[in-house]
């Protein structure tokens, strides 16, 4: 595998778009999703996107084709819920370790097809780890602020289930994303030491946040300071936002980031904010011209897309990322 | 500021950050949330009211404490459960969770408990090598990977350390272990060097202190980037009893343990006197004892001790002995002690002898918050203490506003309006405060957006309230930088409001050389409050330009010589930036020769044409009001004003379209020309003559790889690449008719409409500049035929080509004004004269070049050195005397 920091060196990297707006526009059925194997399933298996890896691979392996086509240096595994604490909403807890395993197989046999055809553009492959569907510093109960629904612990074992899955599955790095609660974050991060100390590898990990609102801070509150400061005691790769944001709001807190990390940056935003009928109707074109200001101050190492946004989107976005140096880290002295 | 890219600081964080920095003074840990050390809060615990035992620590908070120790170490608890049960509790509580934990026990399990609850970077309180290495490693690797920082006890299989030479030697093995096998950030080790009682009686502790101080120097001398911390209270424990003592002790030994190197520690705020405090002869034997300087220091202080001990028997005559001191001396005292009993009485006696209640504010309480900053800046007073000292100032000002408002008539209208803020990742707003205070008093309105303001906030914040002006605050180093980001983003956003630069780490070396120069508009510092009245007034007042343009020379002068005396590097010679100028691929470039050659003059042009290329923003900041048109007329706080003012504008537009008040003339002129000897332009009559050549100015700041030194030259094909290349001059005015009428308005005492026309015509000269550019673009030179573009678009000089000017960034060589005079014959043609210093007049008159090229773009010339002004000086035939006069503000300083 080409070494990712040295091209991250060289070169501003292109990330993937959203995998659940692609698979929208195959309208799968409840039996689509079930395929002949879980055909007698007693769950309802519907909206299970990560559950299509095993159903419907070839789907899968076609939209990662798109965003390679479209100029992806990276695409991320269709593992975003692949957890034992995501995964309960189907009772398929058990299928865990099959789901990021084989996620990551058809993404990394689509990533070698491309290097093979440009070597010069070595594609590379992220294990998607999404926040789970609970948090671990916030209680859901307002009337019992000391309770929470998840603890450290179950987390850090759901994800090591799923790093080992998806390093076994043959990710070229890790993607820790969509971080609302800081404290899941660290779980996952934990368990990534772990395994990278029992196999004593070495993989680059990403980590990506999420900036709710307008307030500035993740949901659990933080500052992006705060967060930072939170999760920058693991050597990671790069540090970014994702989602929740369209790339113009987002703007001022990867400016506050790049300002203060010695990683390198990344962001996948939104395309735009939803309109009123939930839908993401920032164009290519307008999104391009979003990120084209982030390159020309200079604040991104790696740069995708997250909901609403498809190939069109990232293709656009490479267009312009060529144009461009990559954010310069600073030296530590 | 490159030393704040070393990141190699302590950074902590709750919801929001810590870092510790050399300037940080010291870390202040709340010790009241521990079981241990506060009866109060173990009953609280073991009582299960938690709502309680959360007040402890919201108090804690607000009292100034910067992380919060928490700690369930007894017998009878079970620890994991509270520690669990509490940390969950505070994650909820946003004004608590803002700062970070030390999670504090003798028991791993409820540490790690601790960790694994706590989003932010805690610290863990505490390892040791106590156990052996082994469990030493495994928990320092643990530590890490929940990543938190940790506090090591000087404490190994022996024991705990009590000499120097022990201290010193487990501090550095357990810093080599960390550093070198757990691979633990230095920056995230913070020594417990112990500290013991000192005045025990036995002999064996009387170096305590002084062991602890030399450790301490020894640890942030030898290890680098670690921390130190220490329980202080312990030092003064044999005085229980004796408060005055043992406040007097706690408060020596900070002060120089502090200076000695701990820069965190746990304090009982209430337990510490301010160390310029101590009468002279108490704090003479305390620091006896503490440096062990007589064989008998312990005796002697305990001797004294005991006088104090009578003398605190009558408390009462204690306190009113400071009670019959001078008003001004009581109001100090009120201050830096932190006392609020009396300071309504005093403050009200301060009133009554005062011609105005704002005096007070303005000398008394001044004076005392004065001497509350001197102690924190030497680092005599702490921030718990100073934050006592600012609440009784509010109680004071509180006292003292409904007569200030009384004083004012009921008349609620401001003299202007000022955006306050502490800077992000800075708490310090002490002198912000202050400012704001005196601000607010002398009839401003103060839009104070608090501390740890991202630079967004203060940007809509400025917008959204329209402010007058924006005063930022910071008294750490990185805040520095903070002011710079800030600065840069308020050019972005086109702001012209003046910025105004205060607080202990600023100054005006770094003002004019870091920030003035990101910043288009007014950058001022301020280092004292009570400068603050005169610069804002002057600021504000309406006709300011006088004083904006003093303050920006000041700071340019400023800035040169700080620069020229500290890097002369930072300039390379003309023959080197000619080496670099900017390329343009001439082989590629499509040269469009001009459709009509040859000088043309507008005579009585049709002035209404420009009335749609007038572009009004500016015009209204001339009077003062600020935003964009044409937002600006729906504006909720300006926009009646400025529909007024607009509404006046155009009906003095009317009449002077209808009237034929002013008279539009111009003349242009389009030419073959070529770049000779790099730099200088020759413009070419239809024969192919030397019509003229202008002499262009070549950027000689040494430029990151990859840029170029520009001149203009650079945008016109060199003579020697064989292609004919075209370039134009021009000179329009709009203002003959402007004084006549302003004089005529003057007569009537109409100072308004004499402003206004003024006014108006540069409006008006803008507009036919902008007009006459694009007819040159479109018609006349006709590079750019398929050009469609707004006039917001033309404001924002989207189009191709410039114009630049002679006397502004890219040319500010006024001697160019000749050659185009010269060239076009402007005087002869339009009647436009240039007088002594070459100046237009009439003043609404623009004049400039043409250049074409889609690669011509505005740029600043900076400053030139001494070898270009004599290469100059010979090029324009004149004495290099005459050169330096007309190019001095370019001249860099050697």
């Amino acid at each position: 595998m080409s070494n990712i920091s040295q091209t991250l060196e060289k070169r501003i990297l292109v990330l993937d778009g959203a995998m659940g707006t692609m698979l929208q526009r195959y309208e799968f059925s409840e039996e689509d999703f079930r395929g002949e194997r879980f055909k007698d399933y007693p769950t309802s298996l519907k909206g299970n996107n990560d559950l299509l890896s095993l159903t419907q691979p070839q789907a899968i392996a076609d939209i990662h084709k798109l965003y390679f086509e479209a100029g992806a240096d990276i695409v991320e595994t269709n593992t975003f819920s692949g957890t034992t604490i995501a995964m309960a909403d189907y009772n398929m807890e058990d299928l865990v370790y099959e789901l990021n395993y084989e996620s990551a197989r058809i993404a990394k046999k689509v990533a070698i097809e491309f290097t093979n055809k440009t070597p010069e553009k070595p594609r590379f492959v992220a294990g998607s780890i999404g926040p789970t569907n609970k948090t671990a510093s916030m209680s859901p109960d307002v009337n019992k602020p000391e309770y929470r629904a998840i603890t450290f612990e179950e987390l850090r074992i759901a994800y090591k289930l799923q790093v080992e899955a998806l390093i076994d599955g043959g990710v070229d790095l890790l993607l820790v994303e969509t971080i609302f609660d800081t404290l899941n974050a660290k779980a996952a991060l934990f368990a990534i030491e772990e395994v990278k100390e029992d196999r004593q590898i070495e993989i680059p990990i990403m980590v990506s946040g999420t900036i709710t609102d307008a307030s500035g801070r993740t949901l659990s509150g933080q500052t992006v300071e705060a967060f930072l400061t939170s999760i920058s005691h693991i050597p990671l790769l790069s540090v970014g936002f994702n989602c929740a944001l369209g790339a113009e709001q987002l703007k001022p807190y990867l400016q506050r980031l790049s300002n203060e990390t010695e990683f390198y940056t990344s962001a996948h935003p939104n395309a735009g904010l939803p309109n009123a009928f939930g839908e993401y109707d920032q164009s290519a074109q307008q999104m391009q011209i979003l990120i084209e200001d982030y390159l020309q101050d200079g604040l991104i190492n790696i740069i995708g897309g997250c909901c609403g946004t498809n190939p069109e989107h990232i293709k656009a976005i490479a267009d312009v990322a060529q144009n461009y140096q990559p954010r310069q880290t600073k030296v530590v002295l | 500021m490159d030393s704040t890219d070393c990141k190699k600081y302590l950074t902590l964080s709750g919801l929001e950050p810590l870092v510790v920095t050399p300037e940080s003074n010291f870390i202040n840990v709340g010790e009241r949330t521990n079981v241990t050390g506060s009866r109060k809060f173990l009953r609280l615990i073991k009582e299960e009211k938690y709502d309680e035992a959360l007040s402890v620590a919201r108090d804690q908070v607000e009292g100034g404490a910067q992380i919060l120790d928490v700690n369930m170490d007894e017998g009878m608890l079970d620890g994991k459960y509270a520690m669990v049960k509490f940390l969950n509790l505070i994650a909820s509580e946003p004004d608590i969770a803002r700062i970070p934990l030390m999670i504090d026990s003798s028991k791993w399990e409820i540490i790690e408990a601790g960790l694994q609850v706590a989003q932010g970077k805690c610290v863990v309180n505490s390892i040791s090598l106590k156990e052996g290495e082994n469990e030493f490693i495994r928990q320092a690797k643990l530590v890490k990977r929940y990543g938190a920082a940790v506090i090591v006890m000087a404490f190994d299989e022996v024991g705990q350390a009590d000499t120097y030479q022990r201290r010193i030697e487990i501090c550095e093995r357990s810093y080599k272990i960390l550093v070198n096998v757990v691979g633990f950030p230095p920056q995230d080790i913070i020594f417990d060097p112990n500290i013991f009682p000192v005045a025990t009686g036995m002999d064996e502790h009387r170096l305590n202190a002084l062991d602890f101080f030399n450790a301490t120097k020894w640890i942030r001398e030898n290890l680098p980037y670690a921390n130190v911390s220490g329980g202080v209270s312990n030092v003064s424990f044999s005085f229980r009893g004796n408060t005055i003592v043992r406040e007097a002790i706690n408060s020596a030994f900070l002060y120089h343990a502090i200076q000695h190197g701990m820069n965190l520690g746990i304090v009982n705020p209430t337990m510490l006197e301010v160390y310029d405090e101590i009468p002279k002869d108490l704090l003479q034997h305390v620091e006896d004892v503490l440096f062990n300087r007589h064989d008998d220091a312990t005796e002697r202080l305990l001797d004294f001790a005991e006088t104090l001990k009578d003398q605190k028997k009558d408390d009462v005559t204690k306190v009113l002995e400071w009670r019959s001191e001078p008003l001004q001396d009581r109001i100090t005292h009120s201050l830096v002690k932190g006392i609020d009993a009396f300071i309504i009485e005093d403050v009200e006696e301060a009133r009554l002898a005062s011609s105005k209640p704002i005096e007070v504010i303005e000398g008394h309480l001044m004076i005392g918050m004065n001497v509350v900053g001197d102690l924190f800046g030497s680092g005599k007073m702490f921030l718990p203490q100073v934050v006592k000292s600012a609440r009784v100032m509010k109680k004071a000002v509180a006292y003292l506003q409904p007569f200030i408002e009384a004083e004012k008539d009921g008349k609620q209208e401001f003299a202007g309006k000022i955006l306050m803020a502490t800077v992000k990742g800075d708490v310090h707003d002490i002198g912000k405060n202050i400012v704001s205070v005196v601000l607010g008093c002398n009839n401003y309105e103060i839009v104070d957006l608090g501390v740890m303001v991202p630079p967004e906030r203060i940007i809509e914040a400025a917008i959204d309230e329209q402010v007058d002006v924006i005063g930022l605050s910071g008294l750490i180093t990185p805040s520095l930088d903070e002011m710079v980001y800030l600065s840069k983003a308020m050019n972005k956003e086109n702001l012209t409001i003046p910025l105004i630069i205060g607080g202990a780490t600023t100054s005006k070396a770094h003002t004019s050389v870091k920030i003035a120069p990101n910043y288009d508009h007014t950058v001022v510092h301020i280092n004292d409050a009570s400068r603050a009245v005169t610069v804002v007034g002057n600021l504000l007042q309406k006709n300011n330009k006088v004083y904006k343009a003093q303050i920006r020379e000041e700071y340019d002068k400023f800035r040169e010589q700080f620069l020229t005396r500290g890097k002369r590097k930072e300039y390379i010679s003309i023959e080197a930036a000619r080496q670099h100028k900017f390329q343009i691929d001439w082989n590629a470039t499509n040269i469009m020769k001009p459709e009509q050659l040859g000088v043309q003059i507008v005579d009585d042009f049709d002035i209404t044409t420009l009335e749609a290329y007038i572009d009004w923003s500016p015009f209204f900041r001339s009077w003062d009001l600020h935003g964009k048109y044409p937002n600006i007329l729906t504006d909720t706080l300006v926009g009646e004003q400025a529909q007024d003012l607009f509404k006046d504008a155009q009906d003095l537009l009317k009449r002077i379209f209808d009237e034929k008040l002013l008279k539009a003339k111009a003349i242009f002129g389009l030419f073959p020309a070529n770049t000779v000897n790099d730099d200088d332009i020759e413009v070419y009559d239809d024969d192919g003559n030397v019509k003229a050549t202008f002499l262009s100015l070549r950027q000689q700041l040494k430029k990151r790889e990859g840029l170029s030194n520009i001149a203009l030259a650079d945008f016109i094909a060199p003579k020697d690449s064989g292609f004919q290349d075209y370039m134009g001059a021009f000179c329009v005015t709009t203002g003959f008719g402007t004084q006549e009428l302003a004089q005529q308005f003057e007569a009537d005492n109409d100072d308004y409409n004499s402003i206004m026309i003024k006014a108006l015509a540069d409006r008006l000269a803008e507009a036919f500049a902008e007009y006459l550019h694009k007819d040159v673009r479109t018609k006349q030179w006709g590079y750019a035929k398929e050009e469609i573009l707004t006039n917001d678009e033309l404001i924002k000089e989207s189009y191709k080509g410039i114009r630049p000017a002679p006397g502004y960034p890219a040319c500010p060589d006024h001697l160019e004004k000749t050659t185009i005079w010269n060239l076009l014959d402007v005087e002869q043609n339009i009647g436009v004269k240039l007088t002594e210093s070459l100046a237009m007049w009439p003043a609404a008159s623009v004049s400039g070049y043409y250049f074409g090229n889609p690669e011509a773009k505005y740029f600043g010339l900076g400053k030139i050195t001494e070898d270009q002004l004599k290469d100059y000086a010979k090029r324009r035939h004149i004495s290099e005397d005459e050169a330096r006069k007309w190019l001095n503000p370019n001249l860099a300083e050697t």
